[in-house]
Order: C-alpha cells, then structure tokens, then sequence
C-alpha cells in the first residue's frame, strides 16, 4: 500500500535524495520517494507497518534537515 | 515576516557592517575593532548556517553544505582572512536566497499545472444540495456542477447541456459542447450551462485524480541522466573534502621539508586554497537542477495535452530513430467517410449518384451506409440555401438523369428520403430499394455481378459501393477511413527532427494500407496483420535499427497493448477518457492529434540538452575552480560562483524547460 506525506519546510534537494535514501532503509518499506519539487513523500509499505515506518522515517529526516516537518 | 525577507534584512545588515569594518585600519589596538565588527558581520549572516552546522554533526550529517560553508568561512578567519569569510557567507546566503526564490518559482509553476484538482463537488442530497470534498462523493451520486466551475468527478450528464473549456486537460483552447447523456470528464471547467452529473468513477479512479498522480509519480521514473547526477552526488563530496584535506597538509609539508622551512604563512595559503575546495565541494546546483529540469520538461509537455510518465521515457525518446504508428485510430480517425464519387456518365452530377445511393442506403444501419446517408444530408445542409439564387448547373437532377438513363425520376430526387416500396438487404452484396417504378442497386461488385450489370472496376483504396438504376450502372463511390487532418504535417514534423525511419502497422488491405502510407509519405507499411503478428514485426524493426536510437510505438491504446508495452516507448493517443490507453502507454497523448508525437519529442530533446547543459556547465566550472584554487590563481571569489552562482544559473536554466 503507498500512503503519500506532505513535507513542511524541505529546502534542499540534496537533503531530499538523502531523505529518500535513508527512508527506503527502514525495514519494512518496499520503495520510498521524496520529490523535493512537490514536497511529498511517498512510501509503500504493508498497511499494518505504515504507523511505525512513519515514525522512523520522521526520525531520520529530523537527521537529515532539522526545520523539514511530516505532515501526516 | 517570510523567510527569504528576513534572510534579505539579514544579508543587508551584514553587507552595512562589512563595508563599515573595511574602513577601519589593520594596524595598531583597532584592528580588534575592525575583528570585532566582521565578527558582528558574520554572525548576523550566518548564524543559522553555523547552527546547522553544528546541529548536523551531532545528528551524524557530515559534508552537508552548512557544515562545509561553515569551515570555509571560519577557516577563513583563521588565516586572518576576514573579509573574504564575511563575504563568502554573504555570497553563500545570497545565493541560497535566489536559490529558494527559484525554487518557490518553479514550484509555484508546477503548483498552477496542478491546479486541475477539484476542491469541491457539490452533492445532491434529495431537495438540499451539499459542498464536499470529492473523495467522499461516491459512484452514482448525483452532482451539480455550476458555471466557471471544475467538473470534480468522471460522469454523465443527467440535465443540461454546456461547452467545456478543456485546456488544462489537452491544450486544446477551443471549449467542446457537452449535452444531456454525454459523459464528461473531471477536470474540464464548465463554461456556460449548470450540470447534473450521474458520477460514474469515485475520484480515485476519475480523469483528473489518474493525472495528477502520473504527473507526481512521474519523478520516481528516474532518467539515466538523474541516476547519474545521484551516485556522482554520493562520491564528489567526500572526495572533494578529502583533496581539500590533502591539499591542506601534504604540500606545505612538502615545500617546508625541502625548501623554505615552515611557517604559519606557508600554512595558511594552503589551507585557504583547501577552503576553497569545500565551498566548491556542494553538489547543489547538479542535485536540485537536475530533477528540476525533467520536471519542468514533464510539466511544459501536460500542458499541451501530452502525458509523460517518467523522466526516463523522455530519455528513450529523445532519442527515437523509429516511429511505427498503427493505422486505424492513430494516422486515421477510424471513422468512415465518403472520400470519392465517381459518376459513370459525364452528365451524372456526383451528387445525384450521391443521392441515390443514399436512397437505397438511408434504412441499413452498416457504417459504410451510414457514412453515404451522412455525405448526403452535409451536401444538403450546404447547397439548399444556395441553390435558389445560383444559376450552379450541377443542380439539375431532371434533366441530367432524365438524359443519362432516361428515367422519369424527377420525383425521386425529391430532397427527403421518399419511403420505398421494398427493400431488399443482400447479405455480403449489398442493398436493392424499390422506389415507384425504379429500383436502386448499391453494393459490392458481387451485387453488380449478381445482377448482370456492366459496371466500371473503381480503382481506389477504400470501401467501394457500386450503384445502378433498373441496371443500368450509375457509378461508385468510395468509402475511406479519414486521414487525421494533422497526420501529413505529423510525420514531416517527425522527419524534420531526425526520425530516420516512419513505419505503418495495419491490420486493413493492403490496398486501403498502401494507399494512407503513400500519401503520408511513410518509409514502411505492413498490412494485413492479427494483433500477435503486429509484435513480430516491432520484433523485426528492433533488429534493423541503430544501437542508440529508440522505437517509439503510436497506436490508440485499444488492442495493441503488447505492443505499446514491447516498444522502448509506448505512445497511446486520444488519452482523454480512456483508461486503457494511460494503463498501457508510457506516454500519453489526450488528445487525437498525431502531431504531438512531434512536440513531445521535441520537448525531450529540449530538456535532455538543458539537462546536459547544466551537468556540463556545474561539473565543469566547479573542476576548473577546483584546479585554479589548487594553483592558487581562483580566490574565495570564485569558490562561491562555482558553488552558488552555479546553482543559480542551473536552476535558471531549468526552468526553461517548462516553457514552450
């Protein structure tokens, strides 16, 4: 299943491509995108895996550029 | 106050005090002053990168920008270069502010092309009628679209009747006319009349929902080109910081050992040249104006009705050497039309043979009938007005066939359709109607022999219908699929850009097969093909073309999905309302123009070269920067060019793309 975020506040592209990197990382998700033009995320995982995902992935993108907020 | 205001404000400041501080002599107790207000300087400016800085670190974010801007410029300070630190941060925020303005420009655009997304439907709920967000209106919902309204949802129309502004859809600016029971579209705007709207697709599966997902998803498709930029991203970094770190250390290590000893200016010119290097370092202008570029090409390409499902497909077709289109559909309409009426006798008026013929044909619903019954009633619609005041001579049924056959029909040319006496539908040959004393043959060649009637063979490609009167031969008249009005221009457009080699599948005659690609001027035509035999010949095209170039396939998305899928680029036309055609292609055309095959090549090649332009002009600035800084000829100056003022112009240049 995709579920698809909204990213506050993503101002480098650079950042995106590490952002979809370490998403995709996570255990449990199958493909990752982060598209710096449109601002969004989206992540494919099995639907009972989305709500943990999401919170590691909030995590590793506060690594990757602090002032980027999910919106979910 | 926004962001890139107070970064504004912030950059003015810091430039005040930059210009107060370099007033201030170098000499004697003020030199502290003068230390003092740089720092001011720098502080104001950039604060928020040193704060990133450090805060990245200690999330484990080496060689991010603000670390590396961070370093060069308080390394600058260390040497004692003080200006240039405070400059160098200046240079950098003024950069990244022009950098997030183009940005929020292309982004802005982007946002205008997606502003096909309905906000609103207003659902009928018995006698009150609510406004809802689209997604919870379900299939069979009745919904009232007003005027200057977006149609929120794919449905038919119960009441009313309207024009349709359908631009954002297919780049085509004249409105279309919609009326009771027709089905429309989500994302057309309604321009003049109020609709009911049986909603057929919930709004996930409507029009305007596929589209806007493909035009998103569409960057997840990544070009060889992006791919590229990504990987060379991962290592030019740490590679660049690394040399900045050898630069640093080994050659004044050399140089002091064998030559004029150590000292501290030694050291700091080669560590000034290494700071050079980590500003330098910032793949930026290469990761964000990549994307952009392919983005914006995507984007310039919906707004004329062109679909494209990833940067990569723009790749492969930037670089088609083959077009095979599928005839019916695609070079074709698919319709049958009246192309030619050859009257047996001089003085057989075409459209008194016309008229005949549609007298027999009026009551058969075949399309070759329908298709006469059409021509005639349009001859009608265009001549009755005029014919009372022309002294036209081709107007004179009476006579003419009273002189050609000697009949006395005068009454049967009456302009209606008289009811005939008997009709008479010979199956596989035709139709004989019975009209007073008179009687009509329309039909194949095998009526005409059937009948005993001497007849003349017409030549032509197409559908022939012979006709007689009581039998004696009236002449034929020829049934075609209608050529595309843009096909002919399509393909010489196609030539034009550099496709070598034009190719026609079809599974018509090899006459009708023959007769469209030589009046289109195609290289190839292959007729008579089943759909499986269509895929051995694209099977067959592939060994024969170049290594480099593509295969591009053009067909309507109907049966020919194996094909679409087998070509390196699958085009489907006509993509306005037909799912099957955006499942299968890879790049769809909305409306039915052929001539969009061309400018969606021709948009990739536009922003596969701005691509290219800009991987060529940032890669090679920054390494040519990256060698002066080594040799110390290239200042901090330069460093900063080559990182923001290169980005800058990328992301310019990129945007580019999204304009026609």
């Amino acid at each position: 299943m995709k579920k698809v975020y909204k990213l506050q506040d993503l101002d480098c592209a650079n950042c995106a491509a590490k952002m979809e990197e370490a998403v995709s990382k996570i255990a449990g998700v199958q493909k990752a995108s982060v598209n710096f033009l449109t601002q969004k995320m989206t992540i494919e995982a099995d639907e009972g895996e989305h709500q943990r995902i999401l919170a590691e992935a909030k995590k590793v993108i506060k690594k990757v550029e602090p002032d980027c907020i999910v919106l979910a | 106050m926004s962001k890139n205001k107070k970064r504004l404000y912030r950059i003015l400041a810091a430039v005040i005090l930059f210009a107060a501080a370099s007033f201030i002599p170098q000499e004697g107790a003020v030199r502290f002053v003068r230390l003092a207000v740089f720092l001011c300087a720098f502080g104001i400016v950039g604060h928020d990168v040193l704060w990133r800085a450090v805060r990245n670190i200690a999330g484990g974010q080496v060689f991010d920008e603000n670390f590396l801007m961070a370093l060069a410029t308080i390394g600058a300070f260390f040497v004692g270069e003080y200006p240039e630190g405070v400059a160098v941060m200046i240079f950098y925020q003024v950069g990244e502010l022009f950098q997030s303005y183009a940005v929020d420009q292309s982004r802005k655009s982007i946002s205008t092309l997606m502003d096909i997304r309905p906000d609103y439907a207003n659902l009928v709920r018995g006698n009150f009628v609510e406004e809802v967000d689209p997604e919870e209106v379900c299939v069979g919902d009745i919904i009232l679209v007003k005027p200057g309204e977006k149609i929120p949802l794919d449905g038919v129309i119960l009441e009313g009747n309207t024009t349709l502004d359908t631009t954002a859809l297919t780049g085509e600016s004249l409105p279309r006319t919609a009326k009771t029971g027709d089905e429309i579209i989500s994302g057309c705007i309604n321009l003049t009349g109020t609709l009911k709207v049986r909603v057929t697709k919930e709004f996930g599966e409507s029009t305007v929902a596929k589209i806007l997902d493909l035009v998103e998803n569409a960057s997840s498709r990544k070009a060889k080109a992006e791919n590229f930029i990504t990987k060379f991203a991962k290592y030019y970094t740490p590679i660049v910081v690394i040399a900045a770190v050898a630069l640093a250390l080994i050659p004044p290590v050399i140089l002091g050992l064998t030559g004029s000893g150590f000292t501290g200016a030694l050291f700091s010119q080669w560590i000034y040249r290494a700071l050079m290097f980590l500003v330098v370092s910032c793949p930026c202008a290469l990761v964000i104006s990549i994307p952009l570029g392919f983005f914006g090409g995507i984007g310039g390409a919906s707004k004329q009705g062109i679909l494209i499902k990833g940067s990569n497909y723009m790749e492969t077709l930037a670089s088609a050497e083959v077009v095979v289109f599928d005839k019916t559909g695609t070079l074709t309409k698919g319709n049958f039309v009246v192309t030619k009426i050859a009257p047996a006798a001089d003085n057989i008026a075409e459209h008194e043979l016309l008229h005949a013929a549609a007298l027999a044909e009026h009551y058969s619903n075949h399309p070759i009938s329908l298709s006469i019954t059409k021509a005639w009633e349009e001859w009608l619609t265009t001549n009755t007005e005029s014919e009372k005041t022309t002294s036209d001579a081709a107007w004179k049924p009476q006579t003419a066939v009273n002189n050609s056959a000697d009949l006395d029909t005068a009454n049967l040319f009456d302009k209606g359709f008289p009811a005939p006496k008997d009709v008479e539908e010979i199956a596989g040959h035709g139709v004989k109607a019975t009209f007073g004393n008179h009687t009509i043959f329309a039909g194949n060649s095998r009526l005409m022999e059937r009948e005993h009637i001497a007849y003349q063979e017409q030549q032509t490609a197409g559908s022939i219908v012979y006709i007689a009167i009581d039998h004696t031969f009236y002449g034929s008249i020829v049934i075609s699929d209608e050529i595309k009005p843009d096909a002919q221009s399509a393909i010489t457009a196609l030539r034009k850009i550099g496709v070598k080699k034009q190719v026609m599948l079809t599974g018509d005659n090899r006459q009708t097969g023959e007769f469209v690609a030589k009046k289109l001027g195609l290289d190839e035509v292959y007729t008579e093909l089943l759909p499986a035999d269509k895929v051995d010949k694209v099977e067959h095209l592939f060994s024969e073309k170049s290594e480099k170039g593509s295969l591009a396939f053009v067909g309507d998305g109907i049966n020919d999905a194996p094909v679409l899928a087998r070509a390196d680029v699958g085009i489907a036309m006509g993509g306005l309302g037909s799912d099957a055609a955006i499942e299968a292609a890879d790049l769809v055309i909305m409306t039915d123009e052929p001539g969009k095959i061309a400018a969606a090549i021709q948009i990739s090649k536009k922003t596969l070269r701005i691509v290219k332009e800009n991987i060529v002009f940032a890669i090679g600035i920054k390494l040519l920067v990256l060698v002066l800084s080594a040799f110390g000829i290239s200042t901090m100056w330069e460093a900063v060019f080559a990182d923001v003022g290169v980005c800058v112009i990328a992301i310019l240049n990129s945007m580019r793309a999204l304009k026609k």
